[in-house]
């Protein structure tokens, strides 16, 4: 290695050292404090890999089994530290895998570095092996991306590629980098980008709107807040809290806004959405100002928007100014990170209760409770249900363990019944619905967390869409739980045949394998609990157990999720049968 | 709510970054919105590309278009106006045989009256310009093709705003 003192811009000389494109590269990983990435080799990233293997000391490369695996794995580490999630990948097939965790964290607003070998330049666009237009293909699900063809620019755009990232409203951006520019040397110098200056992550807030916010929300008799992930994402929770607690708002989270303010708080009064709680949705359209707060308004939380909330005044708290008037018209838009406009919001409120207002809410979840909950959870009913599961686990984990669900019956019953002691402890697919998800986040969730239990709820549909990550567990060996709520239907789409198909059930029956004999040959203890009376101890052998652990637990095969917003219908419409 | 559709021209100042046509006109694609004209070219601020693009659609979708454009890592700002609010123009080319110079005299009072230009003429053909709007253009054009177009090509909208743009005082502000 050459060490060179080059003369740079304004006079100022700096030390850099002549590396190869694909040494920079790890080097600015490390840069950028990456400790951990997720990824799978292939021949147009292998100058990238050799350089990995060489500083396996300082960043752990984990091998998914798949590449869509990768992403997903780099979303639930990203999902749980706060940090960007880092995925490696070749060019072509490697490329294309992971599409799927790209447009994931796209629409889950979750910060991701994707670094792709390419073929070499003079053979772009030439149809050369594995070579394909991955810029062009992830255009669409990136918030950024770029094609480097020439070593130089490694350090720039690697360093723009974090900046983005992760600031503002966080993304996933994609770096596909080409053979040659891998091998090529160059003067390595890395500097962290601090702007760009197309580019506004963080809209200036304006103090008039955040005034304009507490006189409506002074004067509401009937407010409601609905909170979204911003409220993770900015580390806004003990701001929320403290919002909701001196104004005396009930409160309600969106599928990703579960767990920043604990379950038991009394104000919290639970999911919005077409499977979420009865109150929130149907007073929805009572209250008299709602407040929305980093969430997007997503049409599976309003349902019909002609008869959403038409009778409130909306407070919409965002950091996106595209997500502003995009599906709900706000009468206030308040620009900005939540946390430092909750903390401006907080000095302005009125201390308040809302007593009449909170019976309501009380009343609505009691016939809740009567009609779906208590059956949900303490069952007279032969077969076992999804949610006594969850009920089970909630007491043996007490609300301290991550719960990463997949997508469909069981991710609903997961994120309404599971408690929630601690922020960042649900991770689950929620704007894409991606089946598969969940085996490969929770693994990087519980690498993001080793000391917390992380526990992965899983369909038995999803589980089979990424069901090669146990071999991740097994090489890695970290210590996932693993429930797979085995109803041997896609139960979901089930549900809507039923419901809505007149139970033409066409190719969502499934004939499933022995899943404890796939765990095994993995290597990973497993169970299977088809009896009541055998699940308290098969979760608490599962939570007891220092190493991974497979749980499958067969479920009533016809149950449905309920309430239930039927889709297209408004949120006070919703059905407890 | 506005239900009226109307047409738009849509101008983006961006950094000049190859993929980002793409990036912007997936955009309108996603929302299966057909772009009437398209024009990249440099702007008044060195180093900047703007683009021009017509659409049709109600303004509450342009709206929410050009906040999704502006999100844009890349796009420093974009503007939608409506034809009053801009001064615009497009260009057209067309190829006819020389021959009909001659022969058709009426052809003559057209380039006149259109305030047309002849830009070459050889043996076989002449070439004819004409810049105005779309209109002016389609009238040239369906005058010229009772006597035959050998061929014709029209460019895109491109547009001056009769307010003030302050994209280079927002550059400024980034550079301060």
């Amino acid at each position: 290695m050459n060490t060179e003192t080059v003369k740079i811009k304004q006079g100022k000389t700096k030390t850099t050292v002549r590396i190869s494109g694909s040494e920079a590269v790890v080097k600015c990983l490390l840069a950028e404090g990456v400790d951990v990435l997720y990824g799978y080799p292939g021949g147009a990233i292998m100058p990238v890999y050799d350089e990995l293997f060489k500083y396996q000391d300082k960043l752990h490369h984990v091998l998914t089994r798949h590449e869509q695996g990768a992403t997903h794995a780099a979303q639930g580490y990203a999902r749980i530290s706060g940090k960007v999630g880092v995925v490696m990948a070749t060019s072509g097939p490697g490329a294309t895998n992971l599409v799927t965790g790209i447009a994931d964290a796209q629409i889950d607003s979750t910060p991701l570095v994707c670094i792709t070998g390419q073929v070499a330049s003079h053979l772009l666009g030439s149809d050369a092996f594995q070579e394909t237009d991955i810029v062009g293909i992830s255009t669409p699900v990136t918030k950024w991306n770029h094609q480097i063809t020439k070593a130089s620019e490694i350090p720039e755009v690697i360093a723009k590629a974090f900046y983005i990232a992760k600031s503002g409203r966080p993304g996933p951006v994609l770096v596909d980098i080409t053979k040659d520019a891998q091998f090529e040397e160059f003067n390595f110098n890395y500097e962290k980008c601090t702007g760009i200056r197309s580019y506004k992550p963080v809209p200036k807030t304006d103090i008039l709107s955040i005034e304009n916010a507490a006189k409506l929300i002074n004067q509401a008799k009937k407010p409601m807040i609905i909170w979204g992930q911003g409220i993770i994402l900015s580390e806004a929770e003990e701001q929320l809290k403290a919002v909701i607690e001196k104004a005396g708002i009930p409160s309600a989270w969106t599928i990703l806004g579960a767990s920043a303010i604990p379950t038991s708080h009394p104000l919290n009064i639970g999911m919005v959405g077409m499977h979420g709680n009865y109150a929130p949705n149907k007073l929805t359209n009572e209250c008299d100002v709602l407040i929305a707060i980093g969430m997007r308004f997503d049409d599976r939380v309003t349902g019909d928007l002609n008869k959403y909330a038409k009778q409130a005044k909306v407070i919409h708290f965002e950091i996106d100014p595209a997500e502003i008037d995009k599906n709900v018209k706000t009468d206030v838009a308040v620009l900005g990170d939540a946390k430092e406009s909750l903390s401006q919001l907080l000095s302005l409120l009125n201390e308040n209760s809302h007593p009449e207002w909170h019976q309501k809410f009380k009343d609505l979840y009691a016939i809740e409770f009567e009609k779906v909950i208590k059956n949900d959870l303490h069952p007279t009913k032969e077969g076992l249900t999804m949610g006594e599961v969850l009920n089970e686990i909630n007491m043996q984990s007490k609300g301290d363990a991550v719960i990463v669900s997949d997508v469909g019956q069981h991710q609903m019953i997961a994120c309404r019944y599971a408690k929630f002691n601690q922020t960042k402890s649900n991770i689950t697919s929620g704007g894409l619905g991606t089946m598969g998800f969940a085996l490969p986040a929770a693994i990087g969730a519980k690498m993001a967390a080793p000391e917390r239990d992380v526990v992965a709820i899983i369909g038995d549909g999803g589980y089979q869409m990424t069901i090669q990550e146990l071999g991740t567990i097994f090489q890695t060996k970290v210590p996932v739980k693993i429930v797979v709520l085995n109803n041997e239907f896609l139960g979901m789409v089930r549900q809507w045949q039923q419901l809505f198909f007149d139970k033409r059930y066409a190719s969502t029956e499934m004939t499933n394998p022995d899943f404890v004999a796939i765990a095994k040959g993995y290597h990973i203890e497993a169970k299977k609990v088809i009896k009541r009376e055998e699940l308290a101890d098969a979760v608490k052998e599962m939570m007891a157990c220092k190493d991974a652990y497979f749980l499958e637990v067969c479920v009533e095969k016809e149950d449905n999720v309920f309430p239930m917003v039927p889709s297209g219908a408004s949120v006070s419409d919703i059905r407890l049968e | 709510m506005d239900k009226e559709i109307k047409s738009f021209t849509v101008s983006i100042y961006t950094e000049n970054n190859i993929g980002l046509l793409n990036r912007i006109s997936a955009i309108f694609q996603r929302r299966h919105i057909n772009i009437e004209s398209i024009n990249s070219s440099f702007s008044e601020i060195e180093g900047v590309s703007r683009f021009t693009i017509v659409v049709n659609m109600t303004e509450s979708q342009i709206k929410k278009i050009i906040g999704q454009i502006e999100k844009q890592v890349e796009v420093i700002k974009a503007y939608y106006h409506t034809d009053e609010e801009i001064i615009y123009q497009e260009s057209c080319l067309f190829k006819i045989k020389s021959d009909l110079l001659f022969e058709e005299r009426q052809i003559q009072n057209i380039i006149k009256e259109s305030n047309a230009k002849i830009v070459t003429v050889n043996k076989e053909f002449f070439v004819l310009e004409k810049s105005g709007r779309k209109n002016e253009i389609e009238l040239l054009y369906r005058e010229l093709s009772a006597f035959g177009i050998m061929q014709f090509t029209r460019s895109g909208r491109i547009a001056v705003t009769k307010e003030e743009m302050k994209i280079t005082e927002m550059l400024a502000a980034f550079n301060n």
